[in-house]
């Protein structure tokens, strides 16, 4: 789940990581007055979770009250990549010496977190990996002993960078990879992290991640920053198909059954195995069929007209009769094919049979299955 | 457990999380199928039974009572208790765990991977289905109920190992009723970090003189097939008994899922792990990674006990 | 809500046993069972959710429950 830049500096404060001198607002009066409490040059930041602000216009640069007022009004009301704004971030614009970057992420190779840190920031981590990749430290570090700030330290070190700087760098570091343990981040960056004139460091932008499984105890975090368990904050806007989904997920963690993405199609899938639902998604597209929604288990029947499943199958195929026979459906209208082709496929077959459904075990490949669904709509 | 084998017919392990609702029939599953349960953990339900199996409220109540070691574990507690179970295998000395469990925090399975590393035990999991041998045992869901298993799985030469359980049991199946059998199939799991990697798994494929060529299931995200490909440049052949008559390096075919989300970056379907987070990791780039280590991709996953047999057979002729 | 897919059928003879209705409710890893004042409780909104274990036609003296699957009319029993 991703954060806005706004709630993203709320969790580096917390975590005693300076930043700038900020106010988030929601109606451009508000950016006036922040603007004016900030009394200097600022930057009216659109509070969007999607990249390419700068490009979109969603970022401009006031010198006084009334300019940074006149801009968030226009930021407001400013689309950005199909996001509407939260808000507004009405930020302090310090002359800043040099521009770093500080992230850590997981290292699915080594199976630990790990450091990442450049001299080049305010440009992405990944062109800087592209085009100087020994402008960048890492390192990893332990998820089960404590934080050794040494660790961090080398990273930071091993850019050449010395003295003073090292000294206010390897704080912050730390404090980052601290907040990502404890937070379930899979996602913690600071860029640019700004040197100012004076030497001393602030936050001037950032982005967070909270892993979706991590979120169930981190309620008094959420519930500070005032995010709802109905935000999904996925990469697109849930559509109200999803956030049902959401929510009859929520309701029993025993198992997965939701995860429903939708699309613009006529042909509803329910699947048993997460696996088995990418094959089937590619499947049903190969043979010319519209995908209307991605499933794992249950969702919403209306849509139900194949079922591929591999898990627990009877269960699943109760689960999906139910639902047809509740909604005032005859499954075998409903359902145009369910294929079981493995564990617990007998007691799967006797259902279907009783409801009229027509059925494949494993001799029917997926694709063929898929095939025939496709036909059949 | 003995050699490269993760399994075989002297194996023991425990279920923990017995008493669930998952684990009942798993549990039921493997001792039809032969394998060695010798106990289970259900915290407070210590003294009950299921399906003969003795019910104890801790790992080591059941080492202490049992008289030994099991070999393995199989995990199956829900997410927010996993982590506190499997530190109490890996304490209790348990080397090989399997992880059923899904949505458990990435923080937690890193925490349990550095643990067994420290300790010198294997996880496989988190979110998987677990190990078959067909023919010799079990040790997880995989495959089902001991009927179902013995047809999707029958004894052979091909090693499978798969993100997904239920695709490890169709591509099993498919090989088995194309007369190609199955050696040792592996559900590694579906989550962003894994207790075992493809890569860290083929030296045992490689070692096993049973085993003639490798099926993997695969989807978008992550980096685990590139890790493949480059293990596959780096690193020489498993080395052969003198006088084996097959090539050192065994044939690779690949089935990858997924591939219409390279249209929805940042979307996570199926598996945790499928999350795309950079160019490297979408279906197509993947694709071009494993096919230029000298793995074939399939399209579907009928066609892949055919392009198995065309790799057996250049590798016979060469 | 009775079950669509399941149902169980206890014999009036273990309904008001108290140890049996504890063992039930100790055994069925859905909550099918719940041991009440009476005896053995059926929870309806649970039927469905049985996963065919057996576990409690085991806990039950043998022939006095059985799990029956509406869906083809057959029975699980000891």
């Amino acid at each position: 789940m991703r954060f806005y830049e706004y709630e993203s500096r709320r969790i580096l404060a917390r975590e005693g990581i300076p930043l700038s001198k900020h106010g988030f607002a929601q109606s451009a009066e508000q950016a006036k007055q922040i603007a004016a409490d900030i009394g200097g040059p600022v930057v009216i930041k659109s509070q969007v979770l999607t990249g390419g602000r700068m490009k979109a216009g969603g970022v401009k640069f006031a010198d006084t009250p009334e300019e940074a007022e006149a801009h968030a009004r226009d930021i407001l009301q400013l689309e950005i990549g199909g996001h509407m704004p939260r808000g507004v971030l009405v930020d302090a614009r310090a002359a800043i010496k040099q521009e770093y970057y500080a992230g850590v992420i997981y290292d699915g190779f080594r199976k630990l977190p790990t450091y990442v840190f450049s001299d080049m920031g305010g440009i992405d981590i990944e062109e800087v990996a592209e085009t100087h990749p020994d402008r960048i430290g890492r390192g990893h570090f332990s998820t089960i002993l404590p934080h050794m700030d040494f660790r961090a330290k080398d990273v930071i070190a091993s850019l050449g960078i010395t003295g003073s700087e090292l000294g206010r760098l390897t704080p912050i570091l730390s404090n980052l990879a601290r907040l990502f343990l404890k937070y379930d981040m899979t996602l913690a960056e600071i860029n640019p992290l700004a040197q100012l004139e004076d030497g001393t460091f602030v936050a001037v932008d950032a982005h967070m991640d909270m892993e979706n499984e991590g979120r169930p105890r981190q309620r008094e975090l959420l519930e500070e920053l005032g995010v709802g368990d109905e935000e999904t904050r996925a990469a697109r806007e849930p559509t109200e198909f999803e956030i049902k989904g959401e929510q009859i997920d929520s309701v029993d963690h025993r198992g997965v059954a939701g995860n429903v993405t939708e699309f613009d199609g006529n042909l509803g899938l329910v699947i048993g195995a997460g696996g088995g639902s990418l094959t089937l998604f590619d499947a049903v597209r190969r043979h010319g069929g519209k995908p209307a929604n991605y499933c794992e288990i249950g969702g919403n029947p209306s849509v139900s007209k194949a079922a591929n499943l591999t898990k627990l199958v009877h269960i699943v195929a109760r689960g999906v009769i139910k639902a047809c026979l509740e909604l005032g459906y005859d499954p075998a209208e409903k359902i145009a094919v369910f294929r079981i082709p493995g564990a617990w496929e007998e007691e799967g077959f006797k259902i279907l049979e009783k409801y009229g459904v027509e059925y494949y075990d494993r001799s029917v490949s997926m694709h063929e299955a898929a095939r025939r669904a496709v036909e059949k709509v | 457990m003995s050699g490269h084998h993760l399994i075989d017919e002297d194996t023991t392990f425990i279920v923990q999380g017995i008493t669930g609702r998952e684990a009942v029939n798993l549990t039921r599953e493997n001792l039809d199928y032969g394998s060695n349960i010798i106990g289970g953990v259900t915290p407070g339900r210590r003294g009950r039974d299921v399906h003969g199996v003795p019910v104890f409220d801790s790992v080591a109540q059941l080492v202490d009572e049992v008289g030994q070691v099991p070999d393995g574990s199989v995990v199956t507690v829900p997410p927010t208790f996993t982590r506190d179970a499997v530190f109490e295998a890996i304490e209790a000395g348990v080397k090989l765990i399997v992880i059923v469990t899904e949505r458990i925090p990435r923080q937690d399975v890193a925490q349990m991977v550095e643990l067994a590393t420290l300790r010198g035990a294997r996880i496989i999991g988190p979110n998987c289905l677990g190990i078959i041998r067909p023919g010799v045992a079990k040790m997880g869901g995989i495959g089902g109920p001991a009927a179902d298993t013995r047809k999707a799985y029958e004894p052979g030469s091909i090693g499978v190992m798969s993100r997904s359980g239920g695709m490890t049991t169709e591509i099993s199946s498919t090989l088995s009723a194309a007369g190609l059998g199955v050696s040792t199939a592996i559900s590694i799991g579906g989550d962003a970090i894994i207790g075992s990697t493809y890569a860290e798994l083929m030296p045992l494929f490689e070692a096993d003189e049973q085993t003639e060529g490798i099926v993997i299931y695969t989807e978008p995200g992550g980096r685990m097939e590139a890790q493949l490909a480059t293990w596959l440049s780096e690193n020489e052949g498993a080395k052969r008994p003198v006088g084996a008559e097959r090539a050192d390096r065994l044939p690779i075919v690949a089935f990858m899922a997924g591939r219409f989300m390279d249209e929805m970056p940042g979307m996570s379907f199926g598996h945790a792990g499928t999350i795309v987070e950079g160019k490297a990791d979408t279906a197509a780039e993947k694709i071009k990674r494993l096919e230029s280590a000298g793995i074939m991709v399939a399209e579907e996953i009928s066609e892949i006990p055919d392009l198995m047999r065309e790799k057996l057979g250049s590798v016979a002729t060469a | 809500m009775p079950g669509i897919f399941i149902d169980v059928d206890i014999d009036e003879s273990i309904r008001s046993d108290a140890e049996v209705a504890k063992r039930l409710e100790e055994s069925c890893p859905v909550d099918i069972f719940a041991a009440g004042e009476a005896g053995v409780e059926v929870v309806e909104e649970n039927l469905d959710e049985c996963v065919l274990c057996e576990l409690c036609i085991k806990a039950a003296p043998p022939g006095k429950l059985r799990v029956l699957k509406l869906y083809d009319g057959s029975a699980l029993e000891a």
